[in-house]
């Protein structure tokens, strides 16, 4: 495997020269030079000719990757903490062990492309240039969240990065990626929407008439399925008549990728955005895993065993095959590496401390944007005679 | 497991179990045994006897095999087979449609949809498969043996999707059928009576009430009448409708009438499709005024059904308008759940529940 080799290599440099390769190492973190790495596993492909497995990085891309990736894991061990403290109500669904599809994805894309995704978006949002600070503010439900506190866990959105959130009910953001993509297709913006959804929603009903939409009228619309293996606890063996998610769409073309590999990723979102471009509609099965279970309600042990979650952890790990990639390629050292992730957990420290600061919304906000102010109805408490409130 | 419950679950003083309520329902007498169950067990019982007497019957639903995200389907399928007690796929309008093919065929179909929020991709199944299957074909099909069994209402922390209470938009189809217990007691004898009823029911469990509620259940197979409502406290100065998990509330506020000296009637709907207008309408002409109480946003709520055929009826009766203590108009909030909630302080301050003497007659 390229990997192997080049880690051999590189020890055997490093020995014997090392003050001097402190003075050799490429600077950390602006290096745009083109680096050459190969995917961990080929493309599988359905009606289309997969891409090449050689994909072009730079130390640069290799070391935000590093960061990005490390920041989104912070976060949501951050979230994890303040959810079993009470901080964070509702509902909390984390995204750790998949990391590597949000940070591919956005290495392949602009922030004129859209995506949309369901209810484990709180690492979507980062990679869309969300700020940590809003990320925690939202789950804690304050009016510093990027949703105004309203939303919640489940509900983040940015619109000026195109992000279309974050959606509670399993399956409903299919059809709606594809209108986004429609809109786009039609004001000619060569641009296109990526729509994530998850093995469990690969089921619904809306996931068919979608697909169906989108190939019958060319929509640069990029379905991807994030599959975890795991529709809540059912393993996707037992959902599924036909878990091989990237032909689910039949007429339309698919590939099967390597979610957690960041650079398979990311060449499998660039080729999907250029053949979407041209051609239509196409399907992303991501390969990926989570570490937590579907929710913090949900221990994740009791429909698949603690072996198979550290096994993955080990071999698969999406942060740990680019810390290797890094020290492979002599970009920066283990113990930079450390500190970065230091760095990172400060970072992630500070924001929470921040938003626990902030306040909740104003009880006036109950009433506010249920209709666009002027045009809605007066809100009626409990006997139409109290708490009347006209809607902002 | 009486001393598990005891110990995780607060015992709520439900509604009806005491204060010498006069009980219309055929419940258990002297001589048969009793359990201390909570809501998903009594739910649990109900489903077990349902299989047992019915070989025909099947519950399905996602996540069903391993006794359910609530619980209320625990050891069905080790009892009863992965052939009746099975997972569906992730589908609701898949799943419900797939029941009423199944009743079709004479079986008797419960399917379980996991939160009421979800019910919707399967509305159209309902309303135009379901409700309408035995009228359009002329008799000669039905889906009456569909029993559609949905966890609703508010939970402290559900927020837009684990929240909602959407009885109002079944109550608007004849054809079906809208179940809604009060307790783990009603809960076990309507379910047994919503699984037998030959007409399609959609029956809406109180999550919240699952653990919460804990109440001497009768072991025995036993029902308890469909469109049947309970008066629970009997009072002669105001009438209050409710349902589900909304009476423990409203009981909370007759206490605190008491005080100020207003007798309260509390009536317990059960079923809301088709209602018990007679015994409302009997209760309201004694009382002469009339206050509803439900989770769901006021406006198009089931409240405001009832309001106009009690009107209809009681007119001449009535000496305050009809008031109603509902949820807010606005999207069930995450945040602001308290806020929007139906408390008890609102009901006891609405004008209808205020002492008599300040009521205003507009």
């Amino acid at each position: 495997m390229a990997l192997s080799r080049l880690s051999s290599r590189s020890t055997t440099l490093l020995q014997p020269f090392a003050t001097t390769s402190l003075l050799r190492r490429r600077h950390i973190s602006t290096d745009t030079t083109p680096i050459t790495v190969e995917t961990s596993l080929p493309f599988t492909s359905h009606l289309i000719s997969p891409p090449s497995r050689a994909v072009e990085t730079s130390s640069q891309e290799l070391l935000s990757f590093f960061r990005d990736m490390a920041l989104m894991r912070r976060m949501e061990i951050a979230a994890d903490s303040l959810y079993k403290a009470k901080l964070i109500r509702g509902f909390c669904h984390l995204y750790d062990g998949q990391e590597a599809v949000a940070i591919g994805m956005e290495a392949a894309i602009t922030k004129r492309d859209a995506i949309i995704t369901s209810y484990r978006d709180h690492c979507t949002f980062l990679g869309r240039g969300g700020g940590l600070f809003e990320a925690f503010s939202e789950l804690m439900g304050r009016t510093t969240g990027c949703s105004k506190g309203k939303g919640g866990s489940m509900h983040f959105y940015k619109k000026d990065a195109s992000f279309y959130g974050g959606h509670g009910i399993v399956g409903a953001q299919a059809p709606l990626g594809c209108g986004l993509a429609f809109a786009q297709k039609y004001s000619k913006e060569e641009a296109v929407s990526f729509t994530l959804y998850g093995d469990g929603a690969a089921n619904q009903g809306q996931l068919f008439e979608a697909l169906n939409i989108a190939a019958l009228w060319d929509l640069p619309a990029v379905l991807v399925c994030e599959n975890n293996h795991y529709g809540m606890g059912t393993a996707e063996w037992r959902s599924a008549k036909s878990p091989a998610y990237f032909k689910r769409g039949d007429y339309v073309p698919g590939l099967k990728v390597d979610g957690m590999d960041a650079l398979a990723v990311k060449q499998a979102c660039k080729f999907a955005k250029e053949h979407a471009l041209k051609n239509g509609p196409i399907i992303l099965e991501m390969d990926t895993y989570r570490y937590h279970g579907h929710s913090m309600s949900d221990p994740g042990s009791t429909y698949r065993t603690r072996d198979e979650i550290s096994g993955v952890r080990q071999v698969r790990d999406p942060i740990d095959r680019v810390r290797k990639l890094i020290i492979a390629h002599d970009i920066a050292t283990e113990k930079e590496l450390k500190d970065m992730e230091k760095e990172v957990r400060k970072e992630v420290d500070a924001a929470v401390a921040q938003a626990k600061e902030s306040p909740i919304p104003e009880p006036s906000e109950l009433f506010s944007n249920i209709y666009v102010k002027g045009f809605g109805a007066e809100s009626f408490g409990a006997d139409r005679k109290e708490l009347r409130a006209t809607l902002p | 497991m009486a001393s598990l419950l005891s110990r995780f679950c607060r015992k709520l003083a439900l509604p009806g179990s005491a204060h010498g309520s006069r009980m219309t329902s055929t419940t258990a007498c002297g001589s048969e045994t009793v359990k201390s169950l909570n809501l998903y067990s009594a739910i649990n019982q109900a489903l077990h006897i349902a299989l047992e007497t019915d070989p025909r019957s099947y519950v399905f639903g996602e996540d069903v095999g391993f006794g359910g995200v609530f619980r209320c389907t625990t050891g069905l399928a080790e009892r009863f087979g992965k052939n009746r007690v099975f997972n569906t796929p992730l589908c609701e309008q898949g799943i419900v449609g797939f029941g009423i093919g199944l009743a079709a065929m004479g079986n008797r179909a419960v399917v379980e949809i996991q939160v009421a929020d979800y019910i919707y991709p399967a509305f159209d199944q309902i309303v135009n498969e379901a409700a309408k299957f035995r009228y359009r074909s002329g008799n000669q099909f039905n889906c009456g043996g569909l029993t559609i069994r949905a966890p609703y209402g508010a939970v402290g922390h559900g927020g837009h999707y684990h929240s909602q209470s959407p009885e109002a938009f079944f109550c608007h189809v004849p054809g079906i059928k809208v179940v809604i217990p009060r307790s783990p007691r009603e809960a076990k004898g309507l379910l047994l009576s919503s699984i037998r009823d030959p007409n399609p029911v959609v029956f809406f469990e109180p999550k919240w009430l699952y653990r919460q509620a804990v109440e001497e259940v009768p072991e025995h197979d036993y029902m308890i009448p469909l469109s049947q409502a309970e008066i629970i406290r009997e009072g002669s100065d105001i009438t209050l409708v409710g349902w589900g998990a909304q009476l423990t509330v409203m009981e909370q506020a007759c206490l605190d009438a008491e005080k100020e000296g207003i007798s309260c009637e509390l009536i317990d709907l059960k079923t809301l499709l088709p209602w018990d207008k007679e015994t409302v309408e009997a209760s309201v002409k004694k009382t002469g005024r009339l206050l509803i109480s439900h989770e769901a946003p006021i406006t198009g709520g089931f409240g405001a059904e009832i309001s106009a055929t009690i009107l209809e009826r009681c007119f001449l009766k009535l000496e305050a308008p009809v008031s109603r203590v509902c949820g807010l108009d606005t999207p069930f909030p995450l945040v602001f759940e308290p806020f929007y909630m139906p408390t008890k302080n609102k009901a006891s301050s609405s004008s209808s529940l205020s002492s008599p003497s300040k009521t205003h007659i507009f």
